[in-house]
């Protein structure tokens, strides 16, 4: 990975999962994986976020809630959804309220498998997702460029 | 009279890790009333027992909710178990008392960690998260998984531990106990910890029984009941005794936590010195006919399992009663007459898990 330009902020939502992934998701920021190392810190403000860690299928009532967060995140974003339910709908693929996947409502940028994925992978993704944000930034910076000449 | 205001809580909430809205009714800023909506995490899981085999369905017990998840497997199987009239081996019992005191460590431990977060008292929260990827370890090397186990088994348990492994938790129990010192220090005599949380949402013995508390809610409310004294697994070998308080406010609600992760030590500590030697699992045959109730203490409190079963492989009805469902209406209370800024603490005192609540 390239040096990073800027300190990227976390925003964490649970979209109807067990709750496995998403603590794993908060041992990610403390002491003994410390994803704080990469000057991330994890935010509960939407508008401050460029990276939105998702777990879980959601349902029909949080997709609203999902797509809103989404929404209000500003421009570049990348999504990373963590664990198989995000990913897919993983074992509650066949529930009745279950849409089945993150990317049913919104873009994904990275996926992170794992039931619940383990911090070593939440970290992986998190880095993956720090590469396809930076990309994004760049493609912005190219297009703002353009429009002042 | 002052002017009402609404203001919505959650459910995107920093404080929260898990989804829940609240509409606060204010008057300035004490708290008038709070009415609670929920479904953010609703998953349907009651209704999926009826498309998954009986065993299988073990695994999506476990996953009702992360934190919890032994405890699920643990009051399916029970349930399962006592339908079928299956007997499970000691071992298989002791390992899953074993277990499940480590899920106790590891759910209190992250519970005192939210709750110095929702007082911004960050370093707190880092120190109980880092003791508590040590019990996070033991599970690692005992069972392969951090947070899901899957290890239950209808008839038993799928994995054993061997002595040394044995030795190793133990070990790292009285590790663990000596690491925990400081941070109950820094929890129960620090003065910035205590002026939040003292007199903060106080629960009467009367009311706690009037509103259905359980687990250590109502335990620091003054009342001894646990659910383990009806000796299911191998606690009716061991000896415990419920962990009170007197005051019932914020500040014992988080002794009687801190307390119940020394008993857990120390359970696991007897449990493995008495475990006996043998099979760990016993095959179970044919299906399921018949209905039954099993209650579980969880670390919440106690979870309530029923099962209906017709004789296929397919059960009936599955439901489950989670200790947070009857934690709510005492919180609804508790959040009347309380300043705004309290509020986020306050819901966090209950310990509420509302993946295991919506399911």
């Amino acid at each position: 990975m390239k040096k990073l330009a800027k300190s990227p902020w976390l925003l964490h939502y649970d979209a109807s999962s067990c709750n496995g992934c998403d603590i794993e998701v908060l041992a990610c920021t403390t002491p003994k994986y410390d994803i704080e190392r990469f000057g991330i810190i994890n935010t509960g403000d939407p508008f401050q976020a460029d990276i939105l860690l998702i777990t879980g299928g959601v349902n029909s009532q949080c997709e609203q809630v999902v797509k809103q967060l989404y929404e209000q995140m500003p421009n570049p974003k990348v999504v990373v959804a963590v664990g198989i339910c995000a990913c897919t709908g993983g074992v509650f693929k066949d529930c009745y309220n279950i849409k089945g996947g993150i990317d049913t409502v919104i873009p994904v940028d990275v996926y992170v498998p794992g039931c619940a994925a383990r911090p070593q992978a939440i970290i992986d993704g998190v880095v993956k997702a720090l590469e396809i944000l930076e990309e994004k930034r760049q493609g912005y910076r190219e297009h703002a460029g353009k429009g002042e000449s | 009279m002052a002017k009402r205001s609404i203001v919505p809580f959650g459910p995107q909430h920093p404080v929260l890790p898990e989804p829940v809205h609240l509409d606060l009714v204010l008057e300035d800023e004490v708290v008038v009333e709070a009415v609670p909506s929920i479904g953010f995490v609703h998953r349907g899981l009651e209704k999926l027992v009826e498309t998954k085999d009986f065993k299988e369905y073990v695994y999506i017990a476990e996953r009702v909710c992360g934190i919890c998840s032994f405890g699920h497997g643990l009051g399916y199987c029970q349930t399962v178990e006592k339908i079928m009239n299956v007997e499970v081996p000691p071992r298989a019992r002791y390992l899953r008392t074993i277990w499940m005191e480590m899920s106790r460590v590891h759910s209190h431990l992250l519970w005192l960690g939210l709750l110095a977060d929702a007082m911004g008292f960050e370093s707190l929260f880092m120190e109980s998260w880092k003791l508590r990827e040590k019990i996070l370890d033991m599970f690692d090397a005992t069972t392969g998984g951090r947070v899901i186990f899957s290890v239950n088994c209808i008839g038993g348990v799928l994995k054993d531990m061997d002595d040394a492994m044995l030795k190793a938790i133990t070990d790292t129990c009285a590790e663990m106990e000596k690491e925990l010192k400081p941070i109950a220090r820094a929890f129960l005599r620090d003065l910035t910890v205590g002026s939040r949380l003292h007199g903060l949402g106080v629960l009467s013995a009367e009311q706690a029984n009037l509103m259905g508390a359980v687990g250590p809610m109502l335990r620091a409310s003054g009342v001894a009941y646990d659910t383990r004294l009806l000796g299911y697994a191998a606690y009716d070998e061991l000896e415990l005794e419920p962990v009170t308080a007197a005051e019932g406010d914020s500040f014992a609600r988080c002794e009687v936590r801190i307390k119940e992760i020394g008993q857990s030590f120390d359970l696991i500590r007897q449990a493995a010195a008495k475990i006996p030697a043998g099979p760990i699992a016993v095959p179970v045959k044919g299906f399921p006919q018949g209905e039954y109730f099993t209650r579980i203490e969880q670390p919440r409190g106690e979870a309530i399992y029923y099962v209906k079963a017709n004789g296929t492989k397919f059960i009936d009805r599955f439901r489950l009663r989670t200790p947070t469902t009857s934690n709510i209406p005492p919180m609804l209370d508790m959040l009347k007459g309380c300043q705004l800024a309290d509020v986020p603490l306050l819901i966090l005192t209950i310990d509420p898990c509302i993946s295991c609540t919506e399911r």
